[in-house]
């Protein structure tokens, strides 16, 4: 490899041509073609000699980049008389021309009229030099438990232009005096970007005052605190929404703003107040809502290096063991721990169930204080419910004993019994059921691989239709639209969705077992398309078409009743350049937001 | 080479005259004992010129062709000074002078025609040949510029070209056959052998021949040489070969090999054997081949050590003494003041002070057994400004925080916006309190990063009004109206690549594309001073530790050394055989550090002007370098991307430190030297464990005695941390009195 360069280099030499071009250029008409060998020869060696010592320049300037500067420099020392005019230009546009045979490339330069250059306006003084300090700081020395400082967030961020101060926060206050922030610069956005925040508030808060639209544009963390404060529920769920937007979008880095998002997020989790009327609006969705999102960004963010979730649960827990803590507060803790994870509710949540109902107990059966308390210790007590059921469920031996758990949970114990046998009866009505199914949605581990010639091994990248997760489910059928697997399944319905313009190419395939009810949709293009097949899965009730397109048509194949899950699941292993466990990890995904993404689904 | 350096006092002389290296770096400068440091402020001048006259015959004859160059050029006095000083008879002169004549004439290749000087002869530059002087007679006679002619001339022995390519591949054969223990040794013995093979048959017209040999055996060299091939490649001709600084850069100095003796006996065998005289007659002549008994090196430990234009260093090159202990503190009365001062700023623990000052490496007790006499190099006083200057840093030092790999430290990084790839240098004054910046504009710009702003001495009429005898006097005499964040200096002409700060913070030095160096006076922002000497670029310029003396280096290869009194240089240290991109004091002023083009980074003895070190090893030419703070080690860093590590004392090799994806153009040990950052091009600041690097040494079995080192790749361990800027190269880094890194570069958008 580098031989061929070198050999290369050895014998680039200038041709002959040029040389009889520039000859004509200053007036030499007849060129003898050994003089134009032995000129180009040298004229090759000069400009090599020239370069190299242009380079030097280029190093010496600490660039990347050579410039015509550099160049001035290299001839200045070889005591010739740089090259004038090539100074401002960052690239010199040579233009091409031909004729006769022969090539031509040369720098366009235009006569210009004096007083034209006089009459027009003067541009606008470029900005001077100015000097900005920011610093990075060692992890150890930030203190604040939810501002996240990286290494490579020294420079300023490219959306937001807060006004709020830098990250120097010193820890230790040492050095203060040297850290003088200078006028930070502000990147503009283009019109295009601009266009599109603009339509972005103004979808997400609605007919609101421009005030608070542009307190959206600044940043959620600003727009919560603002809602916060004026207790408007609607607009916080608005809020929330639009993170959940944020987040779900591929396309958008949201690591270095998780500093802005996360504390918007646990303030609509954990305030005291986010209503107006607290005894009735309905502010505990919003809760849930934001303790999903919260569990999402944890999952989707935390690394070693930020502790997202370890901060967060942290941050839960205090809040949830002072025992001030007001009912609202101490309902968003619970469910913003409990999202995190069954690990979670078995380490941190349980051992304090017998506390927790004595508190309730004390609320609902005492004296009435008042009936806020009340609402939100019921709150607090179906949630605890639902949440912890499930994971008794799990890890308690089976019989299960009303007394036995009234010991182990005291005020509580009654109900999760209760709650913990229909959690079993469901999962082992479930278990049956999956069973008799043939698909494997209902399966931990669900596979589905349909797909469609032509299109085979491409991966690519994500595509912007409705399509919710970009799992990598392909299709794999020598035809569009009818999955011929290798073996035929279990009673399965596939409904397809054939747009009927012919230049929308979207299809939707939803499959679904009769039984489970779950149905699976799949957009996929025709053949012709060269969109990347994707699947959409929604673990919704009823078999409803969730294409968002009108005009559908539906055409419902069922197909043989006698397949094995795991023969499709041999097949997707085969021709696919998606391994089954990209997958499964796409598909899980997709169920365990799935509740969540019922405010996204487009029903 | 003589020619130049012999107290050739005109400056006129000096100005047309780019020095040209020899290959021993050590001898050239000799001459340089004939000025004593007279110009050195207060104190009386060392001894240095005890050594001058007539040590071996070989300085006496360079010194008679001085003379003779002088006579030459009717001036009479300077011959008589010269004389007086070297203590030669008077006719000495003429004797050996006609001597050397009959010699040239006598000499081959008779292009010397002493008349004119034609345009190419512009180009090319002095070139005597004291090292060649062994094989082929001096040619200082009755010629100006001494004709590239005589230096190629050794090219003109005819071989018939056809046979060059069997003899090299031939011996290629052979070495390919050796043992390989011995493999890699001979191997060495290619590059050289290429080159000068490739550049007899240019000079000798066999162009053809001479491009098929390269393109048939450029491929086998070792890939760090490709700059040089690049170079060689596009000389085709013999026209081409005046004015080449890298073919003279072979031909006037030896490329120097380091071989066991069995190995050599081998080659030596090898080639009687076959009566390879042309190969023969090449080693004999262009190669220094350094002997040593012994097993022979391995492959990776002759790779570490090569790699530099000329081969590696001489062993004896490394040999002498080098004094890198620190100075002695001057002792600061400080009790009364300090105790003022402490009282004043926090609740005063005077006591617990004082032994932390004693640990701080100020070793008032003891002289250091490897620090040099506190007169060795005259100092300036210090003044008292400098005195409370120093209470401040022993203040500043007793709330630095202790850097390890567990606790790095943090780091501030000043962007420059809107420089528009102009901002070319930086420095920062040692308590961080002014940031100055050089542009490729011309300007050089200083901000001030405390609140205090910057402010002009008022003018002379203004100054007549203030009351002289008022305490705040000093306030007084400032200028209110001047006040601002930052100031720009306007003086050069060209782009300014070199600043640096003066340590008592009222002077500042830049260096420039117009070949000068200037002084700037921060009280008044005004250029007081611009020295001519270099004719070329000068790449970087350093003030001392202690002031007064800086030092400048550039594209002439001459590195010179400055007192700020004085217009014209107090030493010159020529030797190495490319540009002089780096120029580093010693803590302890006494010597000074040079990196270069040619890939090599040498050591000179301010007192003596003398190369007391060449270290060998990096592979691109070399942008930073930093000497650790107790003196022991320096860290280099060039476009190859690696760092690496030299023990001064020894004069070894020690680490090297591979991460760096581009050229690193910033290194800065911390205050107490346990950490090394390294900034560079690619956008990320390093952090080094430097007190691994060096205590993983001294466990080492130490072969000092051999030079020849193994190197562990244990950069991996050593890297404690990488941060990315988003697009701001790195091109300074400094530590903060307390041990924070402030980083500084400009943004590119």
């Amino acid at each position: 490899m580098a031989e061929e360069r070198r050999q290369k280099q050895c014998s680039v030499v200038l041709p002959t041509e040029s040389m009889k071009a520039m000859a004509e250029s200053v007036g030499v008409g007849q060129l003898q073609e050994d003089s134009c060998v032995a000129l180009s020869e040298e004229v090759s060696y000069r400009i090599k000699e020239i370069a190299q010592d242009a380079l030097k320049f280029m190093h010496h300037g600490k660039r990347r980049k050579l410039t015509t500067s550099d160049v001035d420099n290299a001839l200045k020392l070889k005591n010739v008389e740089p090259l004038y005019g090539f100074q401002s230009q960052e690239f010199i546009p040579f233009r091409f021309a031909s004729g006769g045979g022969r090539e031509l490339h040369f720098y366009e330069e235009k006569e210009v009229d004096l007083s034209d250059i006089i009459n027009t306006p003067l541009p606008r003084v470029p900005l001077d030099v100015s000097l900005k300090a920011t610093k990075e700081q060692q992890k150890s020395e930030s203190t604040e438990p939810l501002k996240v400082v990286k290494p490579g967030q020294e420079e300023e961020g490219t959306i937001q232009n807060k006004t709020q101060g830098t990250t120097a926060t010193d820890g230790k206050g040492k050095e203060k005096g040297m850290i003088r922030l200078k006028p930070r610069s502000t990147h503009e956005l283009s019109v295009e970007q601009q266009l599109y925040y603009k339509e972005i508030t103004e979808a997400c808060v609605g007919s609101c005052e421009a005030k608070r639209a542009v307190c959206l544009f600044y940043g959620d963390s600003e727009g919560v605190r603002v809602n916060v404060v004026q207790n408007n529920l609607a607009l916080l769920i608005y809020l929330m929404r639009m993170v959940k937007a944020l987040m779900d979008n591929p396309t958008l880095y949201l690591e270095k703003y998780l500093h802005e998002l996360i504390p918007a997020v646990v303030t609509c989790i954990v305030s005291k107040q986010l209503c107006l009327r607290p005894d009735v609006d309905n502010h505990w969705a919003l809760r849930d809502f934001a303790a999903r999102l919260m569990a999402q960004s944890c999952k989707t963010f935390s690394t070693t290096t930020n502790n997202i979730q370890s901060r967060i649960t942290k941050t839960f827990t205090k809040s949830w063991l002072d025992d001030k803590t007001q009912w609202t507060t101490r309902y968003g803790c619970i469910a913003g721990l409990a999202e995190l994870g069954p690990d979670v509710i078995k380490t941190l949540i349980l051992p304090r169930l017998s506390v927790e109902g004595a508190r309730i107990k004390a609320v609902m059966e005492g004296p009435v204080v008042s009936n806020i308390d009340k609402i939100g210790a019921d709150h607090v007590q179906s949630l605890l419910l639902k949440h912890c059921a499930s994971v008794i469920a799990k890890i308690r031996p089976q019989p299960d004993n009303v007394e036995q758990y009234r010991s182990d949970y005291g005020y509580l114990g009654p109900m999760l019994c209760s709650h913990v046998m229909k959690a079993r009866t469901q999962a082992a009505l479930q278990a049956q059921q999956v069973n008799r199914t043939t698909l494997t949605i209902t399966q931990p581990r669900p596979t589905l691989s349909v797909s469609q010639s032509g299109l085979s091994g491409s991966s690519g990248p994500r595509t912007p239709s409705i399509i919710k997760v970009p799992s990598s489910l392909t299709l794999m059928s020598p035809r569009p639209g009818t999955p011929s697997q290798p073996s035929p399944p279990a009673t399965k319905y596939i409904v397809m969705a054939t747009s009927a313009g012919a230049a929308s190419t979207q299809q939707v395939i939803t499959l679904s077992s009769s039984q489970t009810a779950s149905p699976v949709t799949s957009t996929v293009p025709s053949a012709s398309s060269t969109l990347q097949p994707l699947v959409k899965l929604e673990s919704g009730s009823g078999t409803g078409l969730t294409g968002s397109r009108p005009l559908q048509k539906y055409i419902v194949v069922s197909l043989p009743s006698s397949a094995s899950s795991s023969l499709e699941n041999k097949s997707s292993v085969l021709p696919t350049s998606i391994s089954s466990t990209q997958l499964e990890a796409g598909m899980k995904l997709d169920r365990s937001e799935s509740p969540g993404a019922s405010t996204q689904s487009p029903h | 080479m003589a020619a130049v350096q012999g107290g050739l006092v005109d400056a006129s002389e000096e100005k047309d005259i780019k020095t040209e290296p020899s290959s021993d770096g050590c001898g050239n400068n000799d001459t340089n004992d004939a000025r004593p440091l007279s110009t050195s402020p207060g104190s009386n001048a060392p001894g240095g010129n005890a050594k001058t006259s007539s040590g071996s015959t070989e300085e006496q004859q360079t010194l008679l062709a001085v003379l003779q160059f002088l006579k030459k050029n009717n001036l009479t006095e300077s011959v008589e000074i010269l004389r007086r000083e070297a203590g030669l008879p008077e006719d000495s002169l003429d004797l050996k002078g006609s001597d050397s004549s009959g010699a040239s004439s006598g000499g081959s290749a008779g292009g010397v025609d002493g008349v004119g000087v034609d345009a190419s002869a512009l180009l090319s530059r002095v070139t005597v040949s004291s090292s060649a002087g062994v094989q082929a007679p001096m040619k200082t006679s009755g010629e100006d510029q001494p004709d590239v002619n005589v230096v190629l001339s050794a090219y003109s022995q005819q071989g018939d070209p056809a046979l060059y390519e069997t003899y090299y591949s031939g011996l290629k054969r052979f070495i390919e056959t050796v043992l390989d223990c011995h493999r890699a040794e001979l191997s060495q013995v290619f590059y050289p052998l290429f080159v000068h093979m490739y550049l007899e048959l240019v000079y000798n017209n066999h162009e053809n021949e001479a491009k098929s040999f390269f393109e048939k055996f450029s491929g086998d060299q070792e890939c760090y040489y490709e700059e040089d091939l690049r170079v060689l490649s596009s000389l085709t001709k013999k026209e081409h070969m005046r004015g080449n600084e890298t073919l003279l850069d072979f031909r006037t100095s030896k490329f120097v090999l380091r071989i066991s003796r069995d190995s050599y006996q081998l080659l030596k065998r090898h080639l009687q054997e076959r009566q390879n005289n042309q190969i023969w007659n090449i080693i004999q002549e262009h190669l220094y081949i350094d002997i040593f008994d012994g097993m022979p090196r391995s492959k990776s430990q002759i790779d570490a050590m090569s790699g530099s234009l000329a081969g590696e260093a001489k062993r004896d090159a490394n040999k002498s003494k080098v004094y890198y202990g620190l100075l002695k503190e001057p002792e600061i009365e400080l009790p009364l003041d300090d105790e003022d001062e402490e009282a004043e700023n926090e609740e005063g623990k005077p006591k617990k002070k004082k032994p932390k000052k004693d640990s701080m490496g100020s070793k008032s007790k003891k002289q250091d057994p490897n620090a040099p006499s506190q007169t060795r190099i005259p100092l300036p006083e210090l003044k008292d400004s400098d005195k409370l200057d120093k209470i401040m840093y022993m203040k500043e030092a007793t709330k630095r925080i202790r850097l390890g790999p567990e606790t790095l430290p943090s780091i501030c990084f000043y962007s420059f916006l809107n420089a528009y790839q102009g901002l070319t240098a930086v420095d920062l004054t040692d308590d961080s309190s002014l940031i100055a910046g050089g542009f490729a504009d011309s300007t050089v710009r200083v901000w001030c990063v405390t609140p205090k702003k910057l402010r002009k001495v008022k003018s002379a009429a203004d100054l007549n009004l203030i009351d002289k005898e008022s305490d705040d006097v000093l306030e007084r005499i400032m200028d209110e109206k001047t006040a601002s964040e930052s100031k720009i200096l306007y003086g050069h002409s060209g782009p300014v690549y070199g600043i640096s700060f003066s340590p008592d913070r009222n002077y500042l030095l830049s260096s420039s594309e117009d070949g000068t160096v200037r002084l700037w006076s921060l009280q008044t922002f005004t250029c007081l001073v611009g020295y001519k000497g270099h004719n070329y670029p000068v790449w970087d310029t350093q003030f001392s530790p202690h002031g007064y003396y800086f030092v400048s280096g550039g594209h002439d290869r001459v590195a010179r050394l400055w007192a700020t009194d004085h217009y014209q240089p107090l030493r010159m240290f020529a030797g190495h055989l490319a540009d002089i991109t780096c120029t580093r004091f010693h803590p302890n002023s006494n010597y000074v550090a040079t990196g270069s083009s040619d890939r090599t980074i040498r050591l000179w003895d301010v007192l003596t002007g003398n190369c007391v070190r060449i270290f060998t090893g990096h592979k691109g030419p070399i942008h930073a370098l930093a000497f650790s703070p107790n003196g022991k080690f320096l860290a280099s860093g060039a476009t190859d991307g690696r760092v690496l590590l030299w023990d001064i004392g020894h004069g070894l090799m020690i680490g090297e430190l591979k991460g760096h994806t581009d050229t690193i153009y910033a290194l800065r040990f911390s205050r107490d030297g346990e950490i090394l950052a390294s900034g560079s091009m690619d956008n990320t600041v390093r952090l080094w464990d430097s007190m691994k690097a060096f205590d993983d040494l001294e466990t080492d079995d130490f072969t000092a005695a051999t030079g020849h080192i193994h190197l562990q790749d244990n950069s991996q361990e050593l890297l404690l941390g990488t941060y990315m800027s988003k697009s701001t190269p790195v091109i300074h880094l400094h530590f903060t009195r307390r041990n924070l890194l402030l980083a500084a570069g400009a943004y590119n958008p």
